[in-house]
This record gives structure tokens, C-alpha cells and sequence, in this order.
């Protein structure tokens, strides 16, 4: 699984040679991550995001651990609770103020969440503009979607767990999707929440299934990973590696540029926990649930924010097709598409760099989202619902429509050679510059 | 052949020691501390918490209870045993020789001076934990007048202390001080 050069392991010591025969362990992580592992020598910051996304990952798997050890997943009321305050808040407000160090374990979580999804939307990002997702990488691209997926569907339950109001009205409003489902929907949805409403029954399914999903999320990882050191990354000029001077291994070279953007990325992450850590969050869901009252203005959390905008887009039936049931099905397609998305873009060129219709379309599609994020919090009213009608219809026409189309009308810039190639025509610019100043 | 080639091929100083080598020790010494100081709360989030510290110490009101009576408390999820002997209960325990004893105290030494008829211990069998019966209205208390463990057969005196059994020591005592004569604080 790598390139013919890759560096041999050839454990010298004789217990690492037992080992080796029996159990290679340290094979295959000398071949994974260590210097048996080739990578194009042009990959820049952007593909740290990979890497980064598996910090997030393990913080939110450490962190979360530890506050199932002290959270109650039980949704009934602590007795004699003037404002109805469910066992579960009084179990969270415990761990803000009773456990050792649970503060920091909380905040972590919930901006770790956030930052996970930062991490990832940047990463999926990356995966877009440098074609990640085109042969031989579709798999990888694919499990991508399915961790992304995954994420949503664990994010989702996360949130409900400290029975705020945002909390249920979150559930309320989620498991509602389902009951646009023609005929079974309202049966679906029963089934899901186990009762007419989001209760006791719903709060430890919730609970157990937001422990289960992040493992199987690891599990989708490992295959991820797997399928991505096949090919071996992408790089931005989009050539493919053709020889080992194309290549440096992944240790040191790699590893001490993750550790650095690992080290940049838990400072970022260090102020928001420490400093802002509720500017992501919503204030109402310091408030305890309450069935009979919902928040004027209630929003997911942020990360959901540019599909949210996508369902609520629909505010006219249509084809016989009521406008619930459209909000819900584009909502869904919305992330669907992407597993289509290696068959829809048929151009050969991978870097957007060197396809220069597309990279202005590229940042449209960012900017389009971005709004949609900035749509989706926002109040179900207008002008918003008309823009959140235009930026829809945008991001659905630039994949189904615009993708499609550019791989016949563009003419892609010249392509360098090779990799080593574009590296030193960059590295004979830049020694040149210099000279010329002085 | 490429700048990054060039840049790692420093020739070794005289006497063997790189200046890389001193990167190297440099960052894995910081990112040990780091770490290590990351992982201690991860750890300490498992000691108790402030909640449960908060109830570390309780009070225990003596008026209500009559010679010969006997009451249980919590104190720390354990049962506090707090008897109130009567003057032929003290004799009895008096009565004994140290000699005869497993785990030698006098009645004096178990409980507080100028309060020798208040027997306070902690509740949990010094064998393997159970809670011995004699505290209870009606329970056994076993052959020697005091409390009598079901699990293992341990018999305690009238002073707690174990007279016969597989227990190694008397009941333990839980530190505790009068606050007024009928008011006590454990803990």
C-alpha cells in the first residue's frame, strides 16, 4: 500500500524482530504514519486538517468519557425543583460545579464539538478544491461523507443531552423531519422518540447511541485511512506522484508539521475553552426543558446552521409535493449529492488551481454556504427567507449543474510536470526574489 | 541537492553532540510537562467531588436518646453507630482485662473523657465490611452484649471491641468532638 520506495522496516533488535514475526504492530505504524510512508513533499497547511480532525476526534472520545462518568441521562424532574429541572440539567450543572476540574471537562466537549466540525468543514474544503474526491480517491472521498454523517447524527444527540430548552425543542423539532415521511413518518417518529414526545424514553436512547456513534465513527476512520494510503494524498498541483523525487516520508517530515498545526490548533481551541466558552453555544439551553413553552427563536447549533437554512428555503407545496416534505428532502440531498459528487465533476484536472472557471465558482459555492450558515441562524422571516431561496438554489445548481458543465467549456491551465518539478521552479522564484531586492 | 537536503546535513560537532540534539531534548521535555499537565485533571475528575466533600462532616443531636438506646447516622455513605451505655454496660466493659483482649483499649480510651457513656463508632465490621447488628431496635448483639457482625460471626462488647471472630480489630471511631454535651460533630 505505498509507493516502491518507500523505506523497509528492518527492526535491528532482536526483540522487535520477535515481534515482527508474530504481531507487526510496529510495521504497520512504520508504514502508516512513520518513515515507510511516502507523501508528496508539496503538500501544504491545508492538509493538516486530516490530522487535525482525528485530535478533535479524540479529544471529544476523552473528554466524553469522562463526563458519562458523572452526567445522568433521565429526563424527570428533580423533586421539590421550582423551575422543573430534570435530573440530566441538575447532573450537568453538577459537573460544572461539583467535579474536579468538570468545568474544563464540559467546556472542552462542547467547543470540541464545534471545533471538530471547524476542522472538518475546512477539510471537506481542502477535499473540494484540491479534487480530492476524483480517481482513485472516491472511496476515501465517500467514507468522508459517511463520518460527516455520522458527526451530524452524533452532534445532534450530544445537544439534547443536558435537557435545556434548546435541547428538546432540538429533539422536537429533528425527529419532526421524519414525520414528513409520507403515510409512515408520524409512526417513524414516534418510534424514534419512544412516545408522542421527546421524554425519559428519549433521552437515554439519545444517550447511549451518543456514546456508540463516535466508535463507530472511529471504525469508518480506520477504513478512511486505509483507502487514503492506497493512492496516497492529493497535493496542490494535482500531479501525481511519479517518483521518489516527488515524495519525503511522513516521518519526520510530516509528523513535525502536524505537531506544529496540532500545537496552533489546541491554542485556538485553548481560548474558546477558557476564555469565550459559551460564544458558541446557545443561552437558552441554560434554561430547563419545558414541553408546554417554546423559545420564540430556536436554532440548532452552528454547525447545522447551512442546512437548516436549506429546509426551511421551502415555503410552497409544489408538484403535490407538500412544502415540509421538500424542505426535508433537499435538506437530505443537500449532503447526499456529495457521495455523487467524483461522477458529476468529470473534468481530469484535480487542483482548482489550475482550472480557473471553477476556482471562481469554488469560492462562489464557499461564500454561498457561508451565507446559508449566516441564513440558517437566523429569524424564519424575511428578507431571509428569499436569500436562503437563492443560496439553495445555488448550491444545488453548482454541483448538479455547473460541476457537469465546466468539465466541458473550461480550458485548464498547463499542469507542471511533476511535483518535484513545481517545487523547484518555486523555490527558484523565491531564491531569486531576494537578489533582486537587494 | 534541494535546500531541504542541505539543511540537515550539519556536520557533527567535535565532541559528538548536535545542536539538533538539544531541539530535540528541548521539545520532548516541554511536551512531557505539557502533558502531563493536561492529564491531571483528567485523572483528578475521578476523586470526590465538591458535593460529596461537602458532606464530610455531620452533626448528630444526643438528647433523644435514653441509656441503653442506640442510634445509626450517616457519615460518609458509612453507619455511624452512636449508643448511649447504661451504668451496668460500662461496668461490663470495664470489667475485662486487657489481656483477654484481641485488640487492646480501654472503655476510657474509646470514648471522650467525661463522656464515657457515649460509644461512638463507625458501623462497618473490621473483618471484610459487613454492618453489624445491635444498633437496631431488637437486633442481636451478639455474645458479649455489644454488636454482632451476621456475615462472619464477629462478636463485639459492649465497648466495640472484638471478642471473638474472624475481625482483627475493635469497631472503629470516627473523629468527632462535643460541641455542646448532647451535640457532637463527626467528622
Amino acid at each position: 500500500m505505498s509507493f516502491p520506495w518507500a523505506k523497509q522496516y528492518e527492526p535491528q533488535h532482536p526483540v522487535m524482530q520477535w515481534i515482527d514475526s508474530r504481531m507487526p504492530l510496529p510495521r504497520l505504524v512504520y508504514n502508516a504514519v512513520g518513515p515507510g510512508y511516502p507523501v508528496p513533499r508539496n503538500i501544504n497547511y491545508w492538509y493538516n486538517f486530516g490530522v487535525l480532525a482525528g485530535v478533535a476526534m479524540m479529544v471529544q472520545i476523552i473528554t466524553g468519557i469522562v463526563l458519562a462518568m458523572h452526567y445522568s441521562a433521565n429526563a424527570s424532574a428533580v423533586p421539590g425543583a421550582v423551575d422543573g429541572a430534570s435530573i440530566a440539567f441538575m447532573s450537568v450543572e453538577h459537573i460544572m460545579r461539583n467535579v474536579n476540574s468538570g468545568w474544563l471537562m464540559r467546556y472542552m466537549h462542547a467547543n470540541g464539538a464545534s471545533f471538530f466540525f471547524i476542522v472538518v468543514y475546512i477539510h471537506i474544503f481542502r477535499g473540494l478544491y484540491y479534487g480530492s474526491y476524483k480517481a482513485p480517491r472516491e472511496v476515501v472521498w465517500m467514507l468522508g461523507v459517511v463520518i460527516f454523517l455520522l458527526m451530524m447524527a452524533t452532534g445532534f444527540m450530544g445537544y439534547v443531552l443536558p435537557w435545556g430548552q434548546m435541547s428538546f425543542w432540538g429533539a422536537q423539532v429533528i425527529t419532526s423531519l421524519f414525520s414528513a415521511i409520507p403515510l409512515v413518518g408520524e409512526s417513524i417518529r414516534t418510534w424514534l422518540v419512544g412516545g408522542f414526545a421527546p421524554d425519559n424514553a428519549t433521552i437515554t436512547r439519545f444517550f447511549s447511541l451518543h456514546y456508540l456513534l463516535p466508535f463507530v465513527i472511529v471504525g469508518v476512520v480506520i477504513l478512511k485511512i486505509w483507502s487514503l494510503h492506497i493512492p496516497g494524498s492529493t497535493n496542490p498541483t494535482g500531479v501525481d506522484v511519479k517518483g521518489p523525487q516527488d515524495t519525503l516520508p511522513f516521518h519526520p517530515y510530516f509528523t513535525a508539521k502536524d505537531f506544529f498545526g496540532i500545537c496552533i490548533y489546541l491554542i485556538v481551541f485553548s481560548v474558546f475553552v477558557f476564555f469565550i466558552p459559551n460564544s458558541l453555544g446557545h443561552p437558552d439551553n441554560y434554561i430547563p426543558a419545558n414541553p408546554l413553552s417554546t423559545p420564540a427563536h430556536i436554532v440548532p447549533e452552528w454547525y447545522f446552521w447551512p442546512f437548516y437554512a436549506i429546509l426551511r428555503a421551502f415555503t410552497v407545496n409544489f408538484l403535490w409535493i407538500p412544502a415540509k416534505l421538500w424542505g426535508v428532502i433537499a435538506m437530505f440531498s443537500s449532503i447526499l449529492l456529495l457521495f455523487f459528487l467524483p461522477w458529476l465533476d468529470n473534468s481530469r484536472v484535480k487542483s482548482t488551481s489550475y482550472r480557473p472557471m471553477y476556482r471562481i465558482w469554488f469560492w462562489v459555492l464557499v461564500v454561498d454556504v457561508l451565507i446559508l450558515g449566516w441564513l440558517g441562524g437566523a429569524p424564519a422571516e424575511e428578507p431571509y427567507v428569499r436569500i436562503s431561496q437563492l443560496a439553495a438554489a445555488y448550491y444545488f445548481a453548482h454541483f448538479l449543474i455547473l460541476l457537469p458543465a465546466l468539465s466541458f467549456f473550461e480550458k485548464p491551465l498547463p499542469l507542471p510536470n511533476s511535483i518535484a518539478e513545481s517545487v523547484l521552479a518555486k523555490h527558484d522564484q523565491s531564491a531569486a526574489t531576494p537578489a533582486m531586492a537587494e | 541537492m534541494t535546500a531541504v537536503d542541505q539543511g540537515i546535513e550539519h556536520p557533527p560537532h567535535e565532541d559528538g553532540v548536535r545542536r539538533r540534539d538539544f531541539i530535540h531534548v528541548a521539545t520532548g521535555s516541554f511536551a512531557a510537562v505539557g502533558a502531563a499537565a493536561a492529564v491531571w485533571p483528567f485523572i483528578n475528575q475521578m476523586n470526590p467531588s465538591a458535593d460529596v466533600l461537602a458532606l464530610a462532616s455531620i452533626e448528630v443531636d444526643l438528647s433523644a436518646i435514653q441509656p441503653g438506646q442506640a442510634i445509626k447516622a450517616v457519615w460518609q455513605s458509612k453507619p455511624i453507630f452512636v449508643r448511649n451505655l447504661t451504668a451496668k454496660e460500662q461496668q461490663e466493659a470495664d470489667a475485662v482485662p486487657l489481656s483477654a483482649l484481641r485488640d487492646p483499649a480501654t472503655l476510657e480510651q474509646i470514648t471522650k473523657p467525661g463522656h464515657k457513656n457515649w460509644l461512638i463508632n463507625i458501623g462497618v465490621c473490621t473483618h471484610l465490611g459487613c454492618i453489624p447488628l445491635g444498633a437496631g431496635e431488637g437486633e442481636p448483639r451478639g455474645d458479649y452484649g455489644g454488636y454482632f457482625c451476621p456475615c462472619h460471626g464477629s462478636h463485639y462488647d459492649t465497648a466495640a471491641r472484638i471478642r471473638r471472630g474472624p475481625a482483627p480489630l475493635n469497631l472503629l471511631v470516627p473523629p468527632y468532638t462535643f460541641k455542646t454535651p448532647t451535640l457532637i460533630e463527626i467528622g
